[in-house]
């Protein structure tokens, strides 16, 4: 089979490659870039661990292949940080908020949560719950997930981060 | 797990995506948004020898109103659906319904076009354009055709459409302003297909039901339109006794498989626990 040129934006640089249409974007990011931040969980498209954001829209990048992202404006969790190196707001909140455990879920989750506060910037526990429902976590229990992405929208927003009572 | 080879394609057109279909014939399948063929494709289920992806011809993206018809382009994503106005003010059942497939990521990507044309009785939108009557535009070989939801599900998997056939817009006469509504799905978690789903779209007169459309999901080979049980409500006040007889009577029709999310008894009762909670939220909407 013919092997087919991409060319994206990948944390904000350009990137030719050749690959097999076949080729899902989270192989062609891992195996192929070496950008191994978002992780390869199920493999079906259930548990996010693979998310991405491309063109504005977070993706399960096992379900994608590179050739449909040719063109495409990519954002993984190794370009999620500030420009200046400090931790994004978003990352900040995860370790604030003890937001992992074993940390496999945490670069989907922080990337879809980087999204869904573009999208809503001031979400309700409600909204934050269903933002997160197409990434699963098998050690927290979410409750500090929720947190962490609460104190980063706070943060974004500028506003102090009032902890819920329980 | 990493599906077989195939050549990939990126038509501008839909002409240009007819004509590859109709060379490739049965080597050659459209990709929407991929988020039921490419699972298939990594399970080796489906084996393309060629793809080719719609994503690239604008003139199958968007919603707009034609008359009191609302045509939704193949290529819309279900994120587009719940965020769309129009939508929301002409057919606001889609959004509904739309929230309820899958998880945010995949509605990113998915499409309504790829959701119907597949002919997975587990998805979510067949039964709802069946309920709301609505018609596929297919691109094919000799020309544009139409065909009713009503009369495109012949099989599991198996529709109206033909090698070389593109479904390229979704056309569905906006329900009367003050109708009532709801799709309830029955699920085991966020992101699964339904046990069972219910769709209702109905309007009311001084209290009485005047018209009445039923759709189900996931409980046969193809997505049902629950006829009788419509026709028995027509006319009532949505009373228990009917609703319980038109409920028996949607219930009949099922025949569902029997798989992980329980045996096929329980989904024809959940069915009809579905429809009847549906009817009572479609009630409440209503005005009239």
């Amino acid at each position: 089979m013919t092997k087919s040129q991409v060319a994206m934006k990948i944390n904000g640089k350009s990137v030719e490659a050749l690959v097999e249409p076949r080729t899902l974007l989270i192989y062609f990011l891992r195996d192929q870039l070496g950008i191994t931040g978002p992780h390869i969980g199920c493999d079906t498209s259930h548990c996010g661990a693979c998310t991405v954001d491309l063109d504005g829209k977070s993706v399960k990048s096992c379900t994608v292949f590179a050739v449909q992202a040719n063109g495409g404006n990519i954002i993984t969790i190794e370009g999620i940080a500030n420009p200046d190196g400090t931790l994004h707001a978003l990352q900040e909140g995860f370790r604030q908020m003890h937001g992992l455990q074993c940390g496999f879920c945490t670069p989907g989750m922080i990337t879809r949560a980087y999204r869904l506060l573009q999208e809503n910037k001031n979400p309700t526990e409600e909204e934050i719950r269903y933002g997160i429902s197409g990434n699963l976590c098998r050690c927290t229990g979410y409750q500090n997930i929720v947190k962490a992405i609460q104190y980063a929208a706070a943060k974004l927003n500028g506003v102090p981060f009032q902890e819920a009572a329980e | 797990m990493i599906p077989g080879s195939f050549n990939y394609h990126r038509p501008k057109s839909v002409q240009e995506a007819v004509g590859l279909l109709a060379k490739l014939g049965d080597d050659g399948r459209a990709l929407a948004g991929g988020h039921s063929l490419i699972p298939l494709m990594k399970l080796r289920l489906a084996t393309p020898a060629n793809l080719i992806d719609l994503a690239g011809i604008a003139e199958l993206k968007g919603a707009g109103a034609d008359g009191n018809d609302i045509v939704i382009g193949a290529m819309t994503t279900q994120h587009e659906i719940i965020g769309s106005d129009l939508l929301a003010a002409r057919i606001p059942l889609l959004r509904e319904v739309a929230l309820q497939i899958a998880d945010p990521q995949v509605r990113y990507l998915g499409t309504l076009g790829g959701n119907v044309a597949g002919g997975d009785p587990a998805n979510d939108m067949p039964a709802v354009m069946m309920c709301l009557n609505a018609t596929y535009h297919i691109a094919g070989k000799s020309g544009e055709r139409r065909v009713a939801a009503r009369q495109f599900y012949q099989g599991t998997y198996v529709t109206a459409l033909a090698a070389g056939d593109v479904l390229t817009a979704v056309r569905i006469p906006a329900p009367a302003a003050g109708h009532g509504y709801a799709y309830e799905k029955l699920k085991r978690k966020i992101g699964d297909f339904a046990t069972a789903a219910a769709a209702v779209v109905l309007t009311m007169k001084a209290g009485k039901v005047e018209t009445c459309s039923i759709g189900l999901t996931n409980v046969a080979a193809t997505p049902l339109l629950a006829e009788e049980a419509a026709k028995i409500l027509i006319g009532s006040a949505l009373d228990a006794a009917t609703v319980k007889r038109a409920v028996g009577a949607a219930e009949a029709i099922t025949s569902p498989a029997e798989d992980a999310r329980g045996p096929a008894q329980y989904r024809t009762k959940m069915a009809g626990v579905m429809l009847t909670r549906a009817l009572a939220r479609a009630k409440s909407l209503a005005k009239g």
